[in-house]
């Protein structure tokens, strides 16, 4: 069973159509990156699989849950890290984990956050307001958060926009990690074709809220004729006709 | 309806609360000022007017319980306000809480900071002013209820306020109890009133706890239908409060605005 089976996913605003009949899945132990240009549809979608978003058709299902008729128990199998969500600034790093690990519904959550504390380097933080930390750190405890409740679907949404590169690799390396486990599947957005071409199993190009293009990130701008995936997420941001489908 | 959630929403608020002394000081400080201000204010004119009947109480008695009503209201929406402003809401709702547990949380932070007011409030009146609400009886418990009800009713509804304007949204949400006070009949009776306003002043479920005090205090006799009534409208006050909150809730989760209220707010 997937851990998120989108069907027939639609978002309309008015006239505007951000999200057009998608339809995909991601597996456990699989990474899938979710790619675009800005305004393709990517945040749309993250947002719409976390809830927070009404679809104007089609479903999701975490987990085999559909999240329309139980999301609650949907969510719980989930979590996500985005650049444009941060903790809230006026709270320490172990206060913040300590809330969402209620949120969460973490067991053992005091076990748990020493774990997440100490997996992402944050030891030395722990008493500092978040606010008060590094683009970067923030990022990493943004993805410590994320990963409290071991979720089933992990969400990220440029996971690694503000990190250093020597940092950035670590995360990656953490993720992929996860996702070795076979027991967490991992839907990923990043503008770094480089990172994609490293981390993801599979990618989706999204252009006007439609997937144009899928499959294997180091394999695919061969069979479209590019040199590379950044030549590829070019070709599909300034000229999705041109391309071989 | 997981209560753990709630208590994460809770936690939140008393952290802030406790851990800065300036959130901690405005929960006292207008109430406390409102109890200094008035009782002087009643003290004088018992002084220069041999006032004939118990001003002190009536007055008094009346400000500390719009004021226990007023942070009945913003207990409820200032820890909203935090979240908006913290743009946490994206963070909690993306998660397992629900939007009742949501507003349970909200409530819970309520009690703590009103009941903390009140008692100072209380305690200032009766140390300085020799105020005491021992003359109101058992019916203050029903008028503290009414009066939390209906704080709480404001506050919910403020809440969806902040829900669908974001950050601007703040500037509709702290005036709403002083807004509807004139119609409370707070320090007169409604009967003072023209006809078109008693109407309005008939659905506020603090116009009859005020009724009711100055019925007390004045004349030694209880309305206990008007009790009744007052805690009545507020139980729908709520309700219609919480409806309103989920209607909200499901609208900016259709049009987007729960993931994209920053930039409303712009």
């Amino acid at each position: 069973m997937p851990v998120l089976e989108i069907r027939n996913l639609r978002k309309a605003y008015r006239d505007t159509i951000a999200v057009d009949d998608i339809s995909f899945t991601v597996q456990k132990g699989e990474i899938v990156g979710l790619l675009g240009p800005n305004g393709a549809g990517k945040t749309t979608t993250i947002n719409m699989v976390l809830g927070v978003l009404e679809p104007s058709g089609g479903s999701v299902k975490i987990d085999g849950i559909d999240i329309a008729e139980s999301r609650s128990a949907a969510i719980t199998r989930t979590n996500f890290s985005a650049v444009y969500a941060h903790l809230p600034g006026n709270l320490t790093v172990l206060q913040n984990l300590r809330i969402f690990s209620l949120l969460y519904d973490v067991p053992h959550p005091q076990d748990r956050i020493e774990e997440v504390i100490e997996e992402y380097d944050l030891e030395k933080f722990r008493h500092t307001k978040a606010g008060l930390l590094s683009s970067g750190e923030q990022t990493r405890l943004g993805l410590a958060k994320a990963m409290l409740n071991n979720p089933a679907l992990l969400l990220l949404d440029e996971p690694t926009a503000s990190l250093d590169p020597s940092t950035a690799r670590i995360v990656r390396e953490r993720i992929q990690a996860l996702s070795a486990k076979k027991e967490s599947g991992v839907l990923w957005t990043s503008h770094n074709m480089q990172e994609v071409e490293a981390v993801c199993d599979r990618v989706l190009f999204l252009s006007h809220g439609k997937i144009l293009l899928s499959g294997d990130p180091r394999v695919l701008p061969q069979q479209h004729g590019k040199a590379n995936l950044e030549e590829l997420f070019i070709t599909v941001a300034r000229e999705p006709l041109s391309l071989e489908l | 309806m997981n209560l753990r959630h709630s208590y994460a929403v809770f936690l939140r608020y008393m952290t802030l609360l406790f851990g800065s002394p300036q959130r901690l000081f405005q929960i006292f400080i207008w109430g406390a000022l409102d109890v200094v201000l008035w009782g002087f204010l009643t003290k004088y004119l018992t002084e220069i007017g041999g006032a004939g009947f118990g001003i002190v109480p009536t007055l008094l008695g009346a400000v500390i319980l719009l004021d226990f009503a007023a942070r009945a209201h913003q207990g409820t929406s200032t820890p909203a306000l935090e979240d908006i402003w913290s743009n946490n809401l994206l963070n909690y709702f993306a998660s397992p809480l629900s939007v009742g547990e949501y507003v349970v949380g909200l409530v819970g932070s309520s009690i703590v900071t009103s009941t903390f007011s009140a008692i100072v409030m209380v305690a200032i009146a009766y140390l300085v002013f020799g105020f005491s609400f021992a003359a109101v009886g058992p019916s203050l418990l029903l008028f503290l209820i009414t009066l939390f009800f209906f704080g709480i009713s404001l506050g919910v509804f403020g809440a969806s306020i902040v829900l669908r304007f974001g950050p601007s949204g703040e500037w509709w949400v702290w005036p709403m109890t002083a807004l509807l006070s004139p119609l409370m009949g707070v320090f007169y009776p409604i009967s003072v009133l023209p006809q078109w306003m008693q109407f309005f002043s008939a659905l506020l479920p603090p116009t009859y706890v005020f009724e009711g005090l100055r019925a007390i205090l004045l004349q030694g006799s209880t309305d206990s239908r008007g009790l009744i009534i007052g805690l009545i409208l507020s139980v729908v006050y709520i309700l219609v409060a919480q409806f309103v909150f989920v209607r909200v809730y499901r609208a900016v989760v259709r049009n987007g605005l729960l993931a994209r209220y920053s930039a409303e707010s712009l």
